[in-house]
């Protein structure tokens, strides 16, 4: 289906039924219930789901596919919000000439530095992709500002032109909006004790993220694809085999710039907001953490990674001192102090600890990430269920006979 | 010209500091070579002993003196340091004045321990793996250490006073024979910049004139051959990874009193000391003092009013704009060998 | 007019002539070997053919177009293949995967922003890499990974990954070294068959005397960076000249 083999279908399907289904899925626990505090069905959280799963998406078309480690992704990202706020400014309200523009714009940045960065490898290329996102960002605090809004950013005023748009009333506020559908409107359902947000602003994301899915899995599918494994895995080979590694580094760095762009123009879409700090090389090391931690080079890992990453900020930010007190009251004097002082120590403002604990587990045991885990897991599933049928036996039997 | 020279001693503190941490990357990298992002956190932890020092010593035992009462009334509680019970006043004021320098004596050990431990339990298993997942590690370690110290000393800069009698500034101009009070200079960062230079200078001699550090440049030029050798090499190169993480945190502990510690100042100064190490040459020690140096008063003139005026934010940008135009065109930057991770 | 003309080929390396009035003609449709001892410039020879390197003097042509100053993928596309001393394949690909790359250059070019059709779909250069892969005797390990692969069949799986290009010159650069006594023999005969059945030159430097005068219809010995004599085998064998700078050794030996 769609040009793609059965297995990408199904992982694809899998994924459409699973964001569309999101805010079910993502609210098991009832409203009001002890565990309410890890539901992670509201619409910003969701938003950003599948909007930094559109950034990693990217990144891993780059590193997971070339092994060209880029530390300075965050720069397009923030490229791409420049540019949809200014469409917002100057043009609409309407999210689509915001995210067209936000990918153009991006894809172009992406083409200069790549040309540049792309004249060396290995940790060359990190640095000098480093040094192109603290550029952008000390330009975007500082000379920028009239562009950029400087430290306070930008965000769309009532008096901005917006050439197509009708003038707006007084006191009313610029929402960003799809042909009157306004992002931030919701609705709720509720049944029983639980109550289920729907977005539209995570609708229009989500459908984004899965066309983004979509291209993406056509890309690691096409030949374009198998070569840039190939210059990963032999570049020398590459040359002398009579292809030319350059453009095709350059083309997916600009795919994976515009990738950025998208998820940029996105964020803007849903909180109509903009500010340097996106640029920061700490959001650029973000995207690296969750391409990682999901699994660089397959499919669905970045998309994986990015909601870990993004539940964990959320979920474990919210957990202060309180919570964790009220987890260890059973525990005898002395003891509960110790252990609150312990947990605490990687919940509340400390969040960044746990991930980056995990994240250098994940490196060291791991390198494969969350799907390297799901696979050895099913392994071991699948071992304990033929030895249940009283397979092995068999199994070893053959293989004894094969040696 | 006043300005000028101003501004190239203004540049002088800086470029110290980029030069020491540089030092340690491109020791950590030529001799084990492994691209280390946990570096900066090594200076920030030698910034933390010093705060942490300071803590200690203003630890107090407190009295109440029944000659004195506060405004309600009651009897005034008074603080006393135990230092200065343990000492005297004179002696225990004295210590609490001095405790940044006083730190460099407590840095020393921490430091080449939380280097060896880090070594040994850590970046030792990355000595196979791709370049990539080094930096990965590392990263992910610098994350969590940095955090670990936000957790313990909070999210705010901690000062770290200097010693009274190094208040004040140095009046450069006049002991030169040029217009007074035009260029000053505070001693502090006098002091830094020798105190880098003696640094640096011991690094050098160190490696140049004892066995030691002779069998660590042979196995920098080439491992394999003094693995042949008979030498244990991979011992020498943990003590490698002790010292380096000694200068940076060094580096560190003076740098206090220059800028507050705070929990990101070694990411702030990794970033740039990894451009300093490139520009520098990847493995060239001279290289990496020479840049840091070069950088660090660059840096400061493209801050003078003058050229603000002409090409505004320069000063944001600069070290970034050299390392890019260094690694297009002489990719194994100033000082590098040829060859050595070239591309 | 050979389909490789060298002419007074010089490479200076810092103090060291590697290279100097390197003469050569490689004819159509043979087998050339380059021999000499250690150190005589072979390799660097080799490198001035495929663009690693560019000689300070003299001309390299092949079919009348020079070699000099062209990128590596540049000489590839023209028609000259290369196969390394350790075998240079893609080890995180599969074998089918690593046939098909070399199908897709011969078909795309350089370049080409494929980036919407799946590799399955191609079906002209699925099959072109299936029939390679059957004429190298691998398709029963189409799917392993290439880096598993013994190496007696990376080589085998590089040299078809040549082939796969249509070369009309394959350089090889001694592709028997490392290797068993039986795979020294299979990748002899398979170099055989492919002289035998092809429309295709090869020039190859080698060290092993039996690999050497096994295929090669002429022979050119270098020495100290200068070719000392060109000649069929035959006479290279009894030629005093290449018994005394190449032989000089054993010659005391004995």
């Amino acid at each position: 289906m769609l040009g793609l083999n059965k297995k990408d279908t199904n992982l694809l399907i899998i994924v459409a039924i699973m964001t569309m289904l999101a805010p079910f899925l993502l609210n098991p626990f009832p409203e009001g219930s002890a565990l309410a505090q890890f539901n992670a069905g509201y619409p910003d959280l969701m938003q950003r789901f599948v909007i930094f799963g559109i950034f990693a998406m990217g990144f891993n078309l780059l590193f997971g596919l070339t092994g060209y480690l880029s530390f300075g992704h965050a720069a397009f990202l923030g490229v791409g919000s420049y540019a949809a706020i200014w469409m917002m400014k100057l043009l609409t309200m309407n999210v689509i000439p915001a995210i067209i523009m936000s990918i153009v714009i991006a894809g172009l940045f992406a083409v200069v530095v790549g040309f540049i960065s792309l004249r060396r490898s290995g940790i060359y290329f990190s640095i000098l992709t480093l040094a192109f996102a603290q550029m952008s960002y000390a330009l975007a605090y500082s000379v920028l500002t009239p562009i950029t809004g400087g430290e306070t950013g930008l965000q769309p005023k009532p008096n901005d032109p917006r050439l197509l748009d009708p003038a707006l009333a007084d006191g009313v506020t610029p929402r960003a909006g799809l042909f009157g559908l306004e992002m931030s409107s919701s609705t709720e359902l509720s049944i029983g004790g639980w109550v289920f947000t729907f977005n539209a602003g995570y609708y229009v994301a989500a459908v984004v993220m899965l066309i983004a899915f979509y291209l993406s899995i056509r890309i690691f599918r096409s030949p374009f694809g198998m070569m840039l494994r190939a210059i990963k895995s032999n570049q020398q080979r590459v040359n002398y085999t009579g292809l030319n590694s350059k453009p095709y580094t350059l083309a997916v760095f600009v795919i994976s710039g515009m990738y950025a762009g998208l998820a940029g123009g996105l964020l803007v879409a849903m909180d109509t907001q903009v500010g340097p700090e996106r640029m920061f090389w700490t959001a650029s090391g973000e995207v690296v953490i969750m391409t990682i931690l999901g699994g660089a080079g397959t499919l669905i890992g970045p998309v994986l990674g990015a909601g870990l990453l993004k539940y964990m900020e959320n979920i474990l930010s919210k957990i202060n001192k309180g919570v964790i007190e009220g987890w260890f009251a059973w525990a005898p004097d002395g003891l509960d102090s110790v252990l609150i002082y312990t947990v605490n120590m990687f919940v509340g403002k400390q969040w960044h600890i746990t991930t980056g604990v995990i994240f250098m587990l994940v490196i060291i045991f791991l390198p494969g990430g969350l799907v390297e885990l799901g696979k050895r897991g099913a392994r071991v599933f699948r071992r304990r269920d033929r030895k249940g049928l009283g397979l092995e036996p068999d199994a070893a039997k053959q293989r004894n006979a094969a040696e | 010209m006043e300005a000028i020279i101003l501004q190239f001693l203004n540049g002088l503190d800086k470029g110290s500091a980029y030069a020491l941490i540089a030092l340690g990357l491109t020791l950590i990298f030529g001799t084990l070579g492994v691209v280390n992002f946990a570096h900066g956190a090594l200076f920030m932890i030698g910034a933390f002993c010093a705060v942490t020092l300071q803590k200690i010593l203003s630890l107090s035992k407190v009295t109440i003196d029944p000659t004195k009462t506060d405004f309600l009334g009651n009897p005034a509680k008074v603080k006393t340091p135990y230092v200065q019970e343990w000492f005297g006043p004179d002696v225990g004021a004295f210590i609490i004045d001095w405790s940044v320098p006083l730190a460099l004596i407590l840095a020393v050990p921490v430091m080449i321990a939380v280097g060896v431990a880090m070594e040994r339990g850590l970046i030792k298993h990355f000595y196979k793996r791709p370049h990539a997942d080094q930096i990965l590690v590392t990263f992910g370690l610098a994350i969590v250490l940095q955090e670990l110290i936000k957790y313990f000393f909070g999210a705010n800069p901690i000062q770290t006073p200097m010693p009274e009698a190094f208040k004040g500034s140095f009046d450069f101009g006049a002991a030169v024979g040029i217009d007074p009070n035009v260029i000053i200079y505070p001693y502090w960062r006098l002091i830094y910049f020798a105190f880098a230079m003696v640094v640096i200078g011991a690094v050098f001699a160190f490696l140049q004139f004892t066995t030691f550090g002779m069998v660590v440049r042979a196995g920098m030029a080439d491992r394999e051959t003094v693995g042949i050798l008979g030498i244990d090499i991979d011992k020498r190169f943990t003590m490698m990874f002790g010292l380096a993480a000694a200068v940076a945190g060094l580096a560190g502990v003076m740098y206090g009193p220059i800028n507050a510690p705070n929990y990101h100042m070694g990411m702030d100064f990794l970033v740039l000391s990894f451009v300093v190490v490139v520009v520098g040459g990847m493995g060239s020690l001279p290289g990496a003092v020479l840049a840091g140096f070069l950088l660090g008063v660059l840096e400061s003139f493209a801050s003078m009013e003058a050229v603000l005026n002409t090409l505004p934010g320069l000063n944001q940008i600069i070290i970034y704009l050299v390392a890019i135009i260094v690694l297009l065109t002489r990719p194994r930057g100033l000082l590098g060998r040829k060859g050595v991770m070239e591309d | 007019m050979g389909i490789l003309e060298v002419k007074d080929v010089g490479k200076r390396f810092g103090g060291l002539q590697a290279l100097s009035n390197v003469n050569l003609s490689v004819k159509e449709n043979s087998v050339h070997a380059i021999i000499g001892p250690n150190g005589a410039g072979k390799s660097t020879l080799l490198n001035c053919f495929v663009g690693k390197l560019i000689p300070d003097t003299g001309s390299v042509l092949f079919e009348g177009q020079s070699l000099l100053g062209r990128k590596p993928h540049e000489i590839n596309q023209m028609g000259v293949s290369r196969v390394f001393q350790t075998p240079e394949i893609f080890g995180d690909l599969s074998v089918m995967e690593n046939m098909l790359i070399p199908c897709f250059a011969k078909r795309d070019g350089s370049f080409e922003l494929n980036a919407y059709g799946s590799v399955a779909s191609q079906r002209d250069v699925q099959d072109r890499a299936e029939q390679m892969l059957i004429d190298m005797n691998m398709i029963d390990k189409r799917e392993e990974h290439a880096a598993a692969l013994s190496r007696g069949d990376k080589r085998r799986l590089e040299i078809g990954m040549c082939l796969a290009q249509e070369p009309r010159l394959l350089l090889l650069d001694e592709p028997t070294a490392g290797m068993a006594r039986a795979d020294t023999n299979n990748t002899i005969d398979l170099l055989k068959e492919i002289s035998d059945t092809r429309d295709i030159t090869i020039a190859i430097i080698e060290h092993d005397m039996h690999v050497v005068f096994s295929l090669a219809q002429r022979i050119t010995v270098l020495a100290q960076g200068t070719p000392l004599v060109e000649d069929t085998p035959d006479n290279i064998k009894g030629h005093p000249k290449v018994r005394e700078a190449y032989l000089g050794e054993t010659q005391v030996a004995a």
